[in-house]
């Protein structure tokens, strides 16, 4: 009996180190305001019942590094455990006049473009540590945007898996085809992560990209 | 110029000049030379066309120092960046003889970046077959 409480023991331990180490690292990359926060807490919050971070129609509402561990995604009955890393947008230029666009006072616009600015650069920093990489794309834009392309190079220079996700599919601009042409190497996956469609499709292909690592 | 346009009417951009440099000029760099040199280019209020492209891992240490440059200097907004490369769509023999070419000539010369500061260049609007360059006026 005592044996066999130690034995016990010693599994849970040894499965518990074992998981932390299978964790596989999520990243949510892409340009400012397609919706990476967004997709991020459709998927906590359908896991973990917890959102991962605040989302606005402001660009740059995310501007540090966001991260949710333990993520258990249970699909079709298979089951992996995530750490999801959220990321801010990544962008060329950032002008604090963009923001009192959006009504907001001169002094908090300058704050806003100070961190955004640094949000950049954490979220560069962070390509290096990644397991599989989200692209998450806005479907109405234009995806021939060097940020994406840039991401991308490097994602592939890293040998670092990547899923493109076409954003907003809900909306009637949206041109998945687009991305598709834009990036005939990869699967798209279109999605809306506000109205939480075509997620199915997405867990598909991060369990199959998870194959990868 | 058209008989019948005056000067007045083509707008007024003042201020930038573009500058075209050969991969010749950066081949022997290293990734900091390059971009110090890409950086004092455009700080300078100049659009740079560049032969050839840069290493992702460059294109993404350009986009971080330009962040730092946003934090400490007035009225740097950022840069427009656009990279144009051969066809996509060419054999795989034909791929591969560019690639031996490439190597040969230390980068890929059948591209042209093009990046110039925000201030000046609004939008860099690419699809596969054009690139428009929209100016701040």
């Amino acid at each position: 009996m005592a044996i066999k409480i130690i034995k016990n023991f010693f599994k849970r331990v040894f499965s518990s180190i074992f998981r932390n180490k299978k964790d596989i690292k999520l990243g949510f990359y892409g340009p400012p305001n397609a919706g990476k926060t967004s997709l991020a807490n459709r998927i906590c919050k359908d896991f973990t019942g917890e959102e991962i971070g605040s989302v606005s129609k402001v660009p740059h509402e995310t501007r540090s590094v966001q991260f949710k561990e333990k993520v258990e995604i249970d699909y079709k009955g298979k089951k992996m455990v995530f750490k999801m890393i959220d990321t801010p947008g990544i962008a060329t230029k950032i002008d604090y006049e963009e923001f009192l666009k959006y009504k907001l006072k001169k002094k908090v616009a300058k704050e806003r473009a100070k961190e955004a600015t640094q949000g950049v650069i954490e979220s560069i920093k962070w390509l290096d540590d990644m397991d599989i990489v989200v692209i998450v794309l806005d479907a109405t834009e234009n995806p021939y945007n060097q940020v994406n392309i840039t991401i991308i190079g490097n994602l592939v220079a890293r040998k670092i898996p990547v899923l493109i996700v076409a954003n907003k599919i809900d909306l009637r601009k949206a041109d998945i085809k687009k991305i598709e042409a834009a990036f005939p190497e990869y699967e798209v996956v279109g999605i809306s992560a506000k109205y939480g469609k075509n997620l199915e499709e997405f867990y598909e292909s991060i369990f199959k990209l998870s194959k990868k690592i | 110029m058209k008989k019948g346009v005056k000067k007045k009417d083509l707008g007024q951009i003042k201020g930038f000049s573009i500058q075209f440099i050969p991969y010749a000029e950066i081949r022997h760099l290293d990734s900091d030379e390059r971009l110090k040199k890409i950086l004092r280019i455009v700080l300078g209020n100049n659009i740079l066309i560049l032969q050839g492209k840069l290493k992702p891992e460059e294109e993404t240490r350009l986009i971080g120092d330009t962040m730092v440059m946003i934090e400490h200097l007035k009225d740097f907004k950022g840069i427009e960046l656009a990279v144009i490369s051969g066809d996509e769509n060419e054999s795989i023999f034909d791929k591969m003889k560019k690639g031996i070419a490439n190597i040969l000539a230390g980068g890929d010369l059948g591209a042209i970046t093009i990046i110039g500061p925000a201030t000046i260049v609004k939008e860099i609007k690419r699809n596969p077959k054009k690139i428009e360059l929209l100016l701040n006026k």
